[in-house]
């Protein structure tokens, strides 16, 4: 063994390729950094900004129309309960509509052409930009006055709302019950249960976390749309008080955001922080929520 | 022997409430699977429905013309179009590089896993803010910080067509650094979840005949990887076409055709978002008719990735 084959054995920082490593480690937790920066710079600000608009007042008042007061906007109220009440109606929609979709394509077609087709097709829906949602059910519902003659209202925003959720929940829904070990379903087979037993008594149950996580992502997509909405659910300064108040225009955080946002005065601008700080605080929360749903299942991705 | 072994366990009949129980049940998530099918057929035919006066009326002129005029019932969607396909695919430019080089940076054992993890978690979570919120954020924050520096490429660069124009606030270039910021976190998942995915005995092989780290990236991991990644980068093209809110309130809202990217413009969802609402007549089926463009262009681009993930997929099993 001469000197020279030893020395290539050793690390030599000065090599060539050592540099470019370096160099291209390097290169990659700069982009790391500036792909992170934004959710820090965005959390920050709308944390700081939008929280030291909110007090009592800025949580329960209904807003003032614009340049009506140019000391107070009123508060955002009637918008927190509006989009609480729309996201309602959409989960009530999309709920049982993706959960038993996605049950058709885990459980009866794994691999049908049909199954292949609804799976496709809800890639496809996944995919449609939301602003298409909120055209469709403008077209087919509010133009229309199909909803008992009235136009815009916030059933129809939850309508427009639920087209987004469906897609993620048929797909989580067909994922968690895909990942359900089969062993389950012969042994519950062997003991004489039907289909129906089988699934709502053993599947269902076992991938139940995998499925809310997927309930609550979608849930919270939905609650921060805004496009869906401007022309289905419109705006509305007050807070509903019956139920016929759901046929009529409903607020929202989103749309007052966006509305208040382009208003030229202060105490409005200053209103969209305080909703933004609820809407990111909420959304943040129920994701960070479902990821901890997530891990809690037996069956759930991490573990198998 | 098999004769009476099957007399003896099919002594429990299956009594009818049962049978009609499972029958019911299937027949419902039949029927609710096909809800999909429905929905995305009734959007297409809604659409395409509404917009067939102005189809008929401008037919494929609409595509090339930049008049947008509601007083002579002129309409075209050039404009809006051009501005739909330049800010996505800038921001797909922008955006390749950062996510998969943040992919690639979480999944390498360069720094702690749990520094790792929380970055993950940390860009998952970008996608999680509302685009309204980013898009006031962009218009309070972000646009302000960033135009004196585009100022200072429009004084040493504004020769070209490209920066020709004074940046004075809202616009195309604050547009698509806000769409950089919502599609980073789907390349960087998808991405990251099929770096995760190759085979460590492909990364030991490369190590084992004298690979650098990043020679093993660029000449085995990536190309294991190209099918998700590539299908990852399609999504999020598909998103950045679709997006809406935070372009509408950045990119300025304008019909006028400009090369320049500090100019204001349009896209076909900020028109829609912009528009729609005080339309009617044959503005409404003109922006039916870009709504329909839109659909086919996002449609187009999301059966693309699905079929190149299928196609590009390397098993490994």
């Amino acid at each position: 063994m001469n000197n020279t084959s030893q020395q290539s054995l050793t690390y030599n920082p000065s090599l060539t390729r050592n540099i470019g490593n370096k160099a291209l480690t390097f290169i990659s937790a700069i982009f790391a950094i500036i792909s992170v920066l934004p959710l820090i710079l965005v959390i920050s600000y709308v944390l700081i900004k939008g929280g030291s608009y909110i007090n009592l007042d800025t949580l329960i008042l209904e807003p003032e129309p614009p340049g009506d007061d140019l000391l107070s906007a009123g508060g955002i109220g009637p918008a927190i309960t509006g989009t609480f009440i729309m996201s309602v109606i959409a989960s009530i929609i999309s709920i049982p509509v993706g959960v038993a979709g996605g049950i058709y394509l885990a459980e009866y077609s794994k691999s049908g052409n049909f199954a292949k087709f609804i799976r496709f097709g809800s890639n496809v829906l996944a995919g449609v930009p939301s602003i298409i949602a909120g055209v469709f059910i403008y077209a087919s519902i509010v133009s229309t006055k199909i909803l008992f003659g009235s136009m815009f209202s916030g059933i129809a925003g939850g309508i427009s709302l639920s087209i987004l959720m469906l897609p993620t929940i048929i797909k989580t829904t067909d994922e968690a019950l895909k990942l359900v070990p089969n062993d389950l379903r012969r042994a519950a087979f062997g003991v004489g249960a039907s289909k129906f037993k089988m699934i709502t008594n053993i599947t269902l149950p076992v991938a139940f976390s995998s499925i809310s996580t997927g309930v609550l992502l979608a849930l919270a997509r939905a609650a921060g749309e805004t496009a869906p909405l401007i022309f289905t659910a419109l705006f509305s300064r007050y807070y509903i008080t019956s139920f016929d108040d759901l046929f009529y225009e409903m607020g929202s955080l989103s749309v007052l955001i966006y509305n208040f946002a382009l208003e030229p005065y202060e105490s409005q601008n200053q209103l969209a922080w305080a909703a933004s700080f609820i809407l990111v605080v909420v959304l943040l929360s129920l994701n960070i929520l479902s990821r901890w749903i997530g891990t809690l299942g037996a069956f759930s991705k991490s573990k198998v | 022997m098999e004769k009476e072994t099957k007399s003896k366990f099919t002594l429990r009949r299956r009594p009818t409430s049962e049978k009609l129980v499972d029958v019911s049940f299937k027949n419902t998530v039949v029927a609710m699977a096909s809800m999909v099918a429905v929905v995305l057929f009734s959007i297409f035919a809604v659409v395409y429905y509404e917009s067939t006066d102005s189809i008929s009326r401008y037919g494929l002129r609409f595509l090339f013309s930049s008049a947008w005029n509601p007083v002579t019932d002129e309409y075209g969607a050039f404009t809006a179009i051009y501005g739909t396909l330049f800010t996505s695919i800038a921001s797909l430019l922008i955006a390749i590089p950062l996510g998969v080089g943040t992919a690639i940076f979480i999944t390498e054992n360069i720094i702690p896993e749990y520094i790792r993890n929380l970055i993950g978690i940390m860009v998952e979570l970008l996608a999680a803010i509302p685009s309204v919120v980013l898009g006031l954020w962009a218009v309070f924050i972000m646009e302000p910080f960033i135009r004196p520096y585009l100022n200072i490429i429009y004084e040493l660069f504004g020769f070209i067509p490209f920066f020709s124009t004074k940046p004075l606030g809202a616009g195309m270039m604050p547009a698509i650094l806000i769409l950089v910021v919502m599609i980073l976190p789907i390349i960087t998942s998808i991405s990251k979840d099929s770096l995760k995915q190759v085979p460590s005995k492909l990364r030991q092989a490369a190590y084992g005949i004298g690979a650098s780290r990043w020679t093993t990236i660029f000449k085995v991991i990536i190309p294991a990887a190209i099918s998700g990644i590539t299908g990852g980068v399609l999504l999020a093209l598909g998103r950045a076409m679709g997006e809406t809110m935070a372009v509408t309130m950045i990119i300025g809202n304008s019909n006028n055709f400009s090369w320049s990217i500090f100019a204001p413009s349009y896209t076909i969802s900020s028109m829609l978002a912009n528009q729609f609402g005080e339309a009617d007549g044959s503005q409404v089926s003109s922006l039916m008719y870009a709504a329909l463009i839109l659909m086919i262009l996002t449609l187009l681009v999301n059966v693309f990735a699905q079929w190149i993930v299928k196609k590009l997929s390397l098993k490994y099993q």
